[in-house]
């Protein structure tokens, strides 16, 4: 007898098929394991998938991250320089020790996931990758399910008093095919609050996942660019659940970058909580950038806010996807949602999917999405004013980004973003 | 309507909102059945069935093929899931796709020969098949002073035109006004070359369905240069139990041509749901305009949510000239299940796309509609302005695409959509899709109430009105806009709908 012809797998099949497990305590096995199976169940994302529709996910599934040449920034400073700063730094996903400080600060204890994965008592037990699997619904989010189970490092923060300074996490890129995975999580205890910084391209290919356990009264801010780095690829997702009047603030500036995936998944669970996300991009040329964004307004008097500017030249693509979800019950939420496009040329383009879904009464939700090229009246007004057309336009583009800059609220850490727009706008003006 | 009887709507939310979806959504008015010997095919579909359709409508050999093709290419393609409504699985096989009176067996030569019974059904429903000048469509319109305005009606009953009036002095005119079934036989080479060409056979699930199946609808020809001389009407009534309707409407506006055409529809009050999957397909050649209107209410179940129709529908519209403009508009109040986008492809320079809409859903009434505009010519304009309004436990969602292509250069789309709930049982959705490919097009979508126009708010507050009562006075005057592009026929109907306002409403 004939054997059954055996169905044939698709790349990605195959790859899940032969995915292994890294080895931990006991909690850690179990809750990769179980980050396996919700991954194997969904499937990798395919280019069909609706939740794709606008980024291709093959250069961010494939098992070979593939190659990127390494991007010299010159004499440029590092971001965040000029902040007083704990910083720790990833070198392609790998821990350096000598290039970090020391990871003790009062108010926070510190930690990685390479030591804590494997010891056997660790609050992370009951953490990790427990917002991400809240997350996967309703929609999947496989890559962040693949990061539950693979990721061997990243940082652990537990917040249980006043912290002096802000914690930046810095990811340096070295090897043109390195394929980093790190899995960070943030736990900050009743009415405390901590500021992460992030920045650095990170390796070829990042994959990135940032659980956030906001309790009640408590704040987080997260300030974040993603280095300007050409070829890089990145699939980063944050999973942030609020506590009754709890804050949540997080900003990204994303300039350069081939292929870049921002997923934010808020879920407000307490009353009088409030989540601001934010994005300011900038692209020239072979340039895909896509902020992801779902927020979920469980609870009453809530208020949620996107602000996403991007600026695309040279047949640069960005991409929004925003949503609220009002569930039944979350009344008197106030949901706010502006996505806005600058074409600086004709080959740019702008793709957009502004989403609501709402199931109370007793709500105001709004939102709005824009594009279209620079405003040739306010174009005009300066030329007559004897300003240069090239400086014109710049003053028009950071006039376009300011409302997403000033969702920052630290003063220093929103004049150390506009300072990186202005060069990168100054750098193109050649 | 007792769902809206003791809700508590919250605070900026009109009363006489409230009262007017109260009087919408009312018992439903067409819920009874005539009782008429019917003719059925056999149950279930094959493709015998098919060829029997196509047998009963004489139809040529031509036809019965690409009915053939279209029915093996639907085996092949899967219901879609995405839209956000919920209902039990349609049992393709356990219903009828063919009914017609028996008195219709031998095509009745003129109106006088149409059996009494079903000349009655549209007296009853307010559409009086006597060519007189007369409002048709409208509840009550017989006792309207008549202003001289004639609306030619084709009348479509379970799945046969019964007849259509003023055919001669439309004729006379040039314009071709008859069943599709009709058209066919008479005007095949017409048929042949648009029929398909912007709804392809396998466009969607249901459009393949569609094109199977057909059994009749209209088929309008409005040749160069003419203005058609009266308003085209047709209405759609289902009668026959567990039975769908397919009907299929083709209308062409030739070169600098013009045409408003209006579509009502109703259907018995049943426990079981029954399925209405309709194509129509509007070509509209240079300089040419079509205004399309649709009063769709379709018994939408009972407020348990039994029974009612499902309404999955694709209407498109080809501007394939330049200059070529079409105006969607709709006033959805029926049907348990909704699935509808009517679409506008902007293939003419300068060529016009519209879309006003207000959807109303109550009771387990669920609603995904909305529209498409494809910008592919240059300089293409178009306009959504979309309210949706849910009660109950009813489920309203707005679905849009506006795709500015590279071509389309120096666009412009403007789009806004407004929902308002009334009741916390109940849920509003936006769902848009935005595809911007140059730079020279501007797109704005907006869903707030915010944006009112600041010449007409200074006006009023000049004349010391204060900030509300202006704006609300604006915000009125702006949705009597989109119910003023309805035609006259239909304002009526719509008229009660004015009392809807924006307030209090959200994205």
């Amino acid at each position: 007898m004939m054997a059954a012809p055996q169905a044939k797998l698709s790349a990605n099949q195959e790859r899940l098929a032969a995915l292994q497990l890294p080895e931990g305590a006991t909690w850690a096995t179990a809750a990769r394991g179980a980050a396996l199976d919700r991954l194997r169940a969904m499937g990798l994302p395919e280019r069909r998938d609706e939740y794709w529709k606008f980024t291709r996910p093959d250069s961010l599934t494939q098992a070979e991250a593939p190659h990127a040449a390494l991007f010299d920034s010159g004499a440029e400073p590092e971001v965040f320089d000029t902040v007083d700063r704990l910083r720790i730094v990833f070198v392609d996903g790998v821990f350096d020790a000598d290039a970090s400080d020391d990871l003790s600060l009062e108010g926070v204890r510190i930690e990685r996931l390479a030591e804590a994965g494997q010891s056997d008592i660790h609050w992370a037990k009951d953490t990790y990758g427990v917002l991400e699997e809240r997350g996967q619904n309703p929609v999947a989010r496989p890559l962040a399910a693949l990061n539950t189970a693979l990721a061997t490092d990243g940082v652990l923060i537990h917040v249980t008093g006043a912290v002096s300074k802000p914690i930046n996490l810095i990811y340096i890129h070295k090897s043109e095919t390195s394929d980093a995975i790190l899995h960070n999580l943030v736990k900050l205890d009743k009415g405390t609050e901590l500021t992460v910084l992030e920045n650095g391209p990170a390796a070829a290919r990042f994959n990135k996942v940032m659980e956030v356990e906001v309790a009640d009264g408590a704040s987080f801010h997260h300030v974040r660019t993603q280095g300007r780095d050409h070829e890089r690829r990145a699939a980063t997702h944050i999973f942030a659940r609020l506590g009754k009047e709890s804050a949540f603030k997080s900003f990204t500036m994303t300039a350069n970058g081939v292929m870049t995936r921002n997923e934010c998944v808020i879920e407000l669970t307490g009353d009088d909580a409030i989540a601001h996300v934010a994005g300011a991009a900038m692209g020239d040329g072979d340039f895909h950038q896509d902020d992801t964004v779902f927020i979920t307004h469980d609870a009453e008097r809530c208020e949620s806010r996107q602000v996403f500017k991007k600026v695309l030249r040279n047949g640069a693509t960005g991409v929004f996807q925003g949503k609220i979800l009002v569930k039944a019950g979350a009344q008197k939420t106030d949901g706010y949602q502006i996505s806005q496009s600058l074409l600086l040329d004709g080959d740019s383009q702008f793709l957009a999917k502004p989403e609501l879904e709402i199931y109370a009464d007793d709500v105001a939700c709004s939102h709005g999405s824009t594009s279209g090229a620079i405003d040739e009246d306010a174009l005009y007004y300066l030329r007559a004013r004897g300003v240069p057309k090239a400086i014109a336009t710049d003053l028009l583009t950071l006039a376009f980004l300011a409302e997403a800059v000033e969702e920052i609220e630290d003063e220093g850490l929103r004049e150390e973003i506009n300072s990186r727009l202005v060069g990168w706008l100054e750098r193109r003006r050649g | 309507m007792a769902a809206l009887d003791d809700v508590q709507v919250k605070e900026g939310v009109d009363q006489e909102t409230v009262d007017a979806v109260r009087e919408v959504g009312g018992a439903y008015k067409y819920g009874w059945e005539t009782d008429i010997e019917m003719e059925y095919a056999p149950l279930g579909l094959d493709e015998d069935i098919v060829r029997l359709i196509s047998s009963k409508n004489e139809e040529p050999e031509w036809m019965t093929e690409w009915r053939l093709e279209a029915y093996r290419r639907w085996l092949t393609k899967e219901e879609p899931t995405w839209a956000m409504v919920d209902y039990p699985k349609i049992d393709f096989q356990n219903q009828y796709y063919y009914a017609r009176p028996k008195s219709m067996e031998v095509k009745p030569k003129s109106l006088d020969e149409v059996d009494p019974k079903l000349l009655a059904t549209y007296a009853k429903l307010g559409i009086p098949l006597k060519e007189q000048m007369i409002l048709a469509g409208v509840e009550g319109a017989e006792d309207a002073p008549a202003e001289g305005r004639k609306v030619a009606v084709d009348a479509v009953f379970d799945s046969v035109s019964v007849g259509t009036t003023f055919q001669a002095e439309l004729r006379k005119a040039g314009v071709i006004f008859c069943s599709i079934s009709e058209a066919i036989r008479e005007h095949p080479e017409l048929v042949k070359k648009y029929l398909g060409s912007v709804v392809p056979v396998s466009d969607n699930y249901y459009a393949t369905l569609n094109s199977a199946v057909f059994s009749d609808g209209s088929f309008v020809y409005v040749p160069p240069g003419v203005r058609c001389p009266m308003e085209l009407s047709t209405y759609f009534r289902i009668n026959a139990e567990n039975t769908g309707q397919f009907e299929r409407t083709l209308i062409i506006a030739d070169k600098g041509s013009y045409v408003s055409y209006l579509e009502g529809c109703t259907a018995p009050q049943r426990d079981i749901a029954q399925l209405h999957a309709a194509v129509v397909e509007i070509i509209v050649e240079e300089d040419a305009e079509v205004k399309y209107s649709t009063v769709q209410n379709w018994y939408p179940g009972d407020e348990n949510g039994k029974g009612g129709i499902y309404n999955f529908v694709t209407k498109r519209a080809d501007c394939r000239g330049d200059r070529a403009k079409v105006m969607w508009t709709q006033v959805e109040t029926g049907s348990a299940v909704t699935w509808k986008y009517p679409s506008c492809i902007l293939r003419g320079n300068d060529s016009q796309g519209e879309f006003y809409s207000i959807a109303i859903a109550n009771n387990y009434q669920q609603a995904d509609t909305g529209t498409k505009m494809i910008h592919l010519g240059k300089n293409t304009r178009s306009r959504i302005v979309s309210k949706g309004i849910s009660a109950g436990h009813a489920q309203n969602t707005y679905r849009g695409l506006v795709s500015m292509h590279p071509k389309a250069r120096d666009s412009r789309n403007y789009t806004q959509c407004d929902s308002l709930l009334i009741g916390d049982k109940c849920g509003a959705h936006t769902v848009p899709y935005i595809e911007v490919k140059n730079n020279s097009s501007r797109v704005e979508h907006e869903a707030t109430t915010s944006k009112v126009d600041d010449d007409q708010m200074f006006y009023c507050r000049s004349r010391g009105m204060d900030e509300e009562e202006a704006v609300a006075l604006v915000v009125n005057g702006f949705c009597k806009d989109v119910l003023q592009a309805l035609p006259m026929e239909f304002a009526m109907e719509a008229q009660q709908l004015v009392a809807i306002s924006l307030e209090g409403s959200v994205g």
